[in-house]
């Protein structure tokens, strides 16, 4: 059940150039499954509307939950600035995950470009056959730790500074890498180089999409992407992200 | 203490509803309020059939508030009848069906459609900022005003409730326009025309280009136009833009709004709606206000 309320936080650590990791206390830890997201409020008054952030990490057992973002602007310059001992507003858990299932006895190819990673870490850790998790970044690498102990890490940056010089795609040919589904989160143009990778070599693949949002929770409409079929909810070619997302199968989305 | 307001007949529990497009038909907020306990449900706005809407982004943050613009997405009225106002028979509250169109004979074949379904009042949605194809104009040329609210009122069965646009020299010249034809009640104020330049993209932060504006920054604007209204004109008035809380909820009672709708800020606060009705009632208690219609334009 979704519910707004203040989270404690436990840790606040910053990871890479305006990248932070914060580790919150919440009991919505035993209901979050990997891809769903949480609205997190700014305090300030002059930034009324939620940030929609992913899970990158859950511990349930100490209903705990992480999430990793980047500093983007006013909001999250506040986030940043939270120390040990401060809340946190939340909403959540939001939206619907991966589909693990579907990775069943399969390779599962994990990609996270820039502050999509993160998502990418719990879905690596709950996932149980064979998988690879392909990495793009600017220039420093956060996250690697977590996603090395969880499948085999490849890491694209465009500086070059680590793994292959340029882009996930580049990493995934230099690599010879192969999958049977793919699981995604990042920029738009790496989602949509990823849907003609995922037609051309016959792979389903699962993309985690990003929109501008107000509620969360799928009252606005303002989040909303262009689908195949006319979706089941707004009975025209749109569907919520908050809502029917933000992991849409990446034939049902026209990005 | 007495909450119960009337407007046209319809006797509302209490004051608070929720304004159009920010709540959906309540489905989305039912896990988080008890919708039996709100004055009334204002629907998001439907039309005859579905309208996919503007491009994305939609919405934009500004300073103490928010611009929109979805461009009326909506299922249709037959979608709509069918699932959104089943669900809200469920709950003991009043049911307002915001209702938008493209031309006089939109508007008017959803007026009819509903006028034999479980609707309490339906409010004509003539002030909407982000659809290019009419909508807007009727509501700011008060001939056209005029013109559609008679034809409304001709053939509808609900009492009507025409929602005004700030976006106007003088908003009471539409009121009085609107009453002349015989308008139940108004609701104001739709959002404020407003645009954001992403500076780093140097492009607009809105697939549309422009928005509406709306939350606490556009507050004082509102209760002003409330104010100026309910001066010219005699019938009840809805009041609404950036309530967040109970003691917004009184200034527009004070300038005159005989109801109040929490907009944008269900977005920020999903439990706004409740908190704001809890809001009211510790305000009437604090200073022994027996009766909630004492306070409507109690401030002259």
């Amino acid at each position: 059940m979704k519910k707004k309320e203040q989270a404690l936080i436990l840790e606040q650590t910053m990871l890479a150039k305006d990248i932070y990791s914060i580790w919150f206390q919440t009991d919505m830890a035993s209901e979050v499954v990997p891809g769903q997201f949480i609205c997190v409020y700014p305090n300030n008054d002059s930034t009324l509307l939620p940030r929609p952030i992913s899970v990158c990490e859950v511990d349930a057992a100490n209903q705990k939950l992480r999430i990793v973002y980047r500093i983007a602007g006013a909001g999250t310059r506040e986030f940043a600035a939270y120390n040990t001992g401060d809340y946190l507003w939340i909403l959540g858990p939001l939206g619907n995950g991966f589909p693990l299932e579907e990775a069943s006895g399969k390779r599962a190819m994990l990609i996270g470009g820039g502050i999509g990673i993160p998502p990418m870490v719990e879905t690596a850790k709950q996932l149980t056959g064979e998988t690879i998790v392909v990495a793009g970044y600017r220039d420093e690498l956060f996250l690697d730790r977590e996603l090395s102990a969880n499948g085999s890490f490849y890491a694209a940056t465009d500086s070059g500074a680590h793994g292959t010089k340029g882009t996930v795609m580049d990493a995934i040919a230099n690599n010879h890498l192969q999958a049977d589904i793919i699981f995604a989160c990042g920029p738009m143009p790496m989602l949509v180089a990823i849907k003609e990778y995922a037609a051309k070599h016959q792979i389903k693949a699962y993309l985690s999409l990003e929109e501008r949002m107000a509620c969360g929770v799928g009252a606005c409409l303002g989040c909303v992407c262009k689908t195949k079929e006319v979706d089941h909810h707004s009975h025209v070619h749109n569907a919520r992200i908050c809502t029917e997302g933000p992991v849409f199968e990446a034939t049902e989305v026209e990005i | 203490m007495n909450t119960k307001v009337t407007i046209a007949g319809v006797t509302f529990q209490n004051p608070i509803m929720t304004a159009s497009g920010t709540f959906g038909s309540g489905m989305e907020y039912d896990e988080f309020v008890d919708l039996n306990q709100l004055g009334a449900v204002i629907t998001k706005g439907v039309a005859n059939v579905p309208w996919v809407g503007n491009p994305t982004p939609r919405v934009a943050e500004t300073y103490g508030g928010m611009l929109n613009a979805i461009g009326l997405q909506n299922p249709g009225m037959e979608v709509f009848i069918q699932r959104d106002l089943e669900f809200l028979k469920q709950y003991d509250t009043k049911v307002i069906v915001n209702v938008c169109g493209k031309t006089v004979e939109e508007y008017l074949e959803v007026v009819e459609r509903l006028s034999d379904e479980a609707v309490d009042m339906l409010e004509i949605n003539v002030s909407c900022p982000n659809v290019k194809e009419g909508a807007i104009a009727f509501g700011q040329k008060a001939d056209c005003l005029y013109d559609i609210t008679s034809q409304i009122k001709k053939i509808s069965k609900k009492p009507i409730i025409m929602k005004l646009s700030p976006n106007v020299t003088d908003i009471t010249e539409m009121a009085k326009a609107a009453e002349a034809a015989g308008s139940d009640a108004l609701s104001l104020i739709n959002t404020l025309t407003g645009m954001k330049i992403d500076i780093h993209k140097r492009a607009f932060a809105l697939g549309n280009k422009t928005g509406g504006l709306s939350g606490p920054a556009i507050k004082p604007i509102a209760v002003c136009m409330v104010y100026q209204v309910a001066n010219a004109v005699k019938i009840p008035i809805i009041g609404m833009g950036g309530i967040a809380n109970g003691e917004d909820a009184v200034e527009f009672l004070l300038a005159g709004a005989t109801a109040v709708c929490v907009g944008a800020m269900n977005f920020v606060n999903p439990y706004a709606t409740i908190e704001t009705k809890k809001g009211l009632e510790e305000y009437m208690v604090r200073y022994g206000i027996e009766d909630v219609n004492e306070l409507i334009g109690a401030v002259k």
